[in-house]
């Protein structure tokens, strides 16, 4: 497939903005239960969910450009019952307004009890609003990842592992991103994010390893020979009825050399995994802003990097009708 | 219930591209909107097309044979395009099963392209929604059309009948009487999209001719008996009378 870039930066600025967003309401779900100190709810989770709503603002602005008709957007919430496209337009709104909602109540501090656990630990409208916009975080990863995995003759794509790469990168970015956060703002919880974001980037690497291992041996279920229906070992393809190519060739090959691709494959490799984990360890050790940001944007060049390989790794079955001008 | 569809008869086809020319002429002026072209005069012409007649060589030389398939929408009995369709642009007509994109609603996302796995739909370039084939649908109903015109371009088109049009869920109709008789089949089964469209395959009529009957057995004058065989400037009957 042809990576577009409108849809590399959605799904991994929105991924960067969930992951983030978690990050904010695991210290707040903790603190509840007094696993983790209180945080300041103006400066920490407000402004934690302003960068989140950022992330995720640049996200959609980037995903009209893949539209040919942004102007009839709006209509595309009308098949939430077939469409796992449609489900995530339905869901990345949703999410952006409950982030929205909850970053308000903590920057003007009004929020009602609710009820109260039986250990004594208050539960008031952040706390359920948070919740639910963490339930709907997880929801938007599992739609994002199924718009590709749902479609099942693109064999590199159709993999429960699509889904969980979207997620544990999203994971890994937001929370490598939220502990340069708690350096700025709070340095108590850098270890603990720090280290959920090594975490996640372990276990990403084990996912997209298998992923990778997975897609080098796919064996392509449509032939030339169940392309056009003749059973022979040697069919060669003359003319494909267009002289300078046509809408079936710009978007179906990715157009890079096969250096270049494998090029991308080995920059994100190590961009994401080894220069951000070692980045990350200094930084939380020395507690460092800038080294923890640095990690972050590295390993988000790294996503961009990746996500043009997996969209260039796609191999559309289409592409056996359209081998030679 | 009716399923409108072509059958292909790669055998008669002799790649001459009628039919997409007759495809691009009637629905470029459809009512869907112009099926654009980019720079038509000059470097890189490309543009839109409902229809592509495409050319393989099958085996190597000399025992090389050139198969052209032509290749359009084919309005699959399950199509994949339509349940990804975010707007509901991409439909199936329940009454016919022509499958259509409603031009008002397509948002021009790529989405329904990427789920056929035939690479049937093509974005148009100047009005940046998806197009396909109709089957000439703004054609095939139209009263004031001859009734032996009501079918799509491609098909009236076509100097060798090698494009059939018909319902292929009516047993005793010519296509489904094609497809059943001339071993009709679709293409890239794998996917479970039941396309509509078949294609017929290529046919080799061949009869077996043994030695003895090279030689003619009632021969009336006996001029290609065996032995003695006479002059060869000896009459013949043919030559002898006047039917």
């Amino acid at each position: 497939m042809h990576p577009a870039f409108s849809v590399i930066f959605l799904t991994t600025l929105i991924g960067v903005g969930q992951g983030l967003y978690l990050a904010l309401n695991t210290v707040q779900v903790y603190s509840v239960f007094k696993v983790l100190p209180v945080q300041d709810s103006a400066h920490f989770y407000a402004l934690g969910s302003l960068i989140v709503l950022l992330f995720l603002g640049a996200g959609l602005a980037a995903s009209f450009f893949h539209l040919g008709r942004p102007e009839r957007a709006w209509r595309s919430a009308a098949c939430w019952r077939t469409s796992w496209l449609s489900r995530e337009i339905i869901v990345l709104p949703a999410f952006m307004g409950s982030v929205a909602a909850w970053g308000m109540i903590h920057y003007t501090g009004w929020s009602p009890h609710l009820f109260t656990f039986g250990n004594g630990a208050e539960v008031d409208l952040s706390q359920l609003l948070g919740v639910i916009a963490s339930l709907l975080s997880f929801t938007l990863f599992l739609v994002t990842g199924m718009i590709y995995a749902c479609i099942k003759q693109l064999q590199e794509w159709a993999t429960p592992l699509t889904v969980i790469n979207y997620t544990l990168f999203g994971l890994a970015s937001g929370f490598l991103l939220a502990a340069a956060f708690a350096a700025w703002k709070s340095p108590g919880l850098v270890e603990f994010y720090g280290g959920w974001a090594i975490f996640t980037t372990l276990v990403a690497f084990l996912t997209r390893t298998a992923s990778l291992m997975r897609n080098a041996r796919i064996k392509y279920k449509s032939t030339l020979e169940s392309a056009i229906g003749i059973r022979h070992a040697r069919i060669e393809q003359k003319a494909q009825g267009a002289m300078a190519g046509s809408f079936n060739t710009r978007e179906y090959f990715h157009g890079a050399t096969q250096g270049k691709f494998k090029f991308v494959k080995w920059l994100f490799l190590v961009l994401v995994f080894p220069v951000p984990l070692l980045l990350a360890s200094i930084g939380i050790g020395t507690q460092s802003t800038a080294l923890l940001l640095a990690a972050f944007l590295i390993q988000y060049l790294g996503l961009i990097a990746e996500r043009w390989f997996f969209f260039a790794q796609a191999n559309h079955p289409q592409n056996l009708y359209y081998q030679t001008v | 219930m009716t399923q409108l569809a072509l059958v292909i008869d790669l055998n008669v086809c002799v790649g001459c591209h009628a039919c997409v020319t007759s495809c691009k002429e009637w629905n470029t002026s459809g009512t869907a909107g112009f099926l654009a072209d980019m720079n038509p005069f000059s470097k890189d012409p490309t543009g839109t097309f409902f229809n592509r007649v495409q050319t393989f060589e099958v085996g190597s030389y000399p025992n090389t044979e050139t198969v052209h398939f032509p290749k359009s929408c084919l309005h699959c009995e399950d199509p994949p395009c339509v349940p990804v369709c975010p707007t509901g642009a991409s439909y199936k007509r329940e009454s016919d099963g022509i499958v259509l994109v409603d031009s008002e609603k397509c948002i021009g996302c790529n989405y329904c392209s990427w789920a056929c796995p035939y690479g049937a739909r093509e974005l148009d370039e100047k009005q940046k929604i998806m197009k396909k084939c109709t089957l000439c649908v703004d054609r095939i109903y139209d009263e004031s059309l001859p009734e032996n015109e009501r079918k799509p371009a491609c098909v009236l088109a076509c100097p060798t009948s090698a494009r059939l049009f018909g319902d292929v869920n009516d047993p005793n109709s010519e296509v489904s009487l094609a497809i059943r008789e001339n071993g009709g089949y679709k293409l890239m089964p794998e996917w479970g999209t039941q396309p509509a469209n078949h294609y017929l395959p290529r046919r080799k009529t061949r009869i077996t001719i043994h030695e003895d009957e090279l030689i003619r057995a009632d021969n009336p004058l006996k001029k290609e008996r065996q032995l003695p065989m006479p002059d060869a400037d000896d009459p013949t009957l043919d030559e002898t009378t006047s039917w």
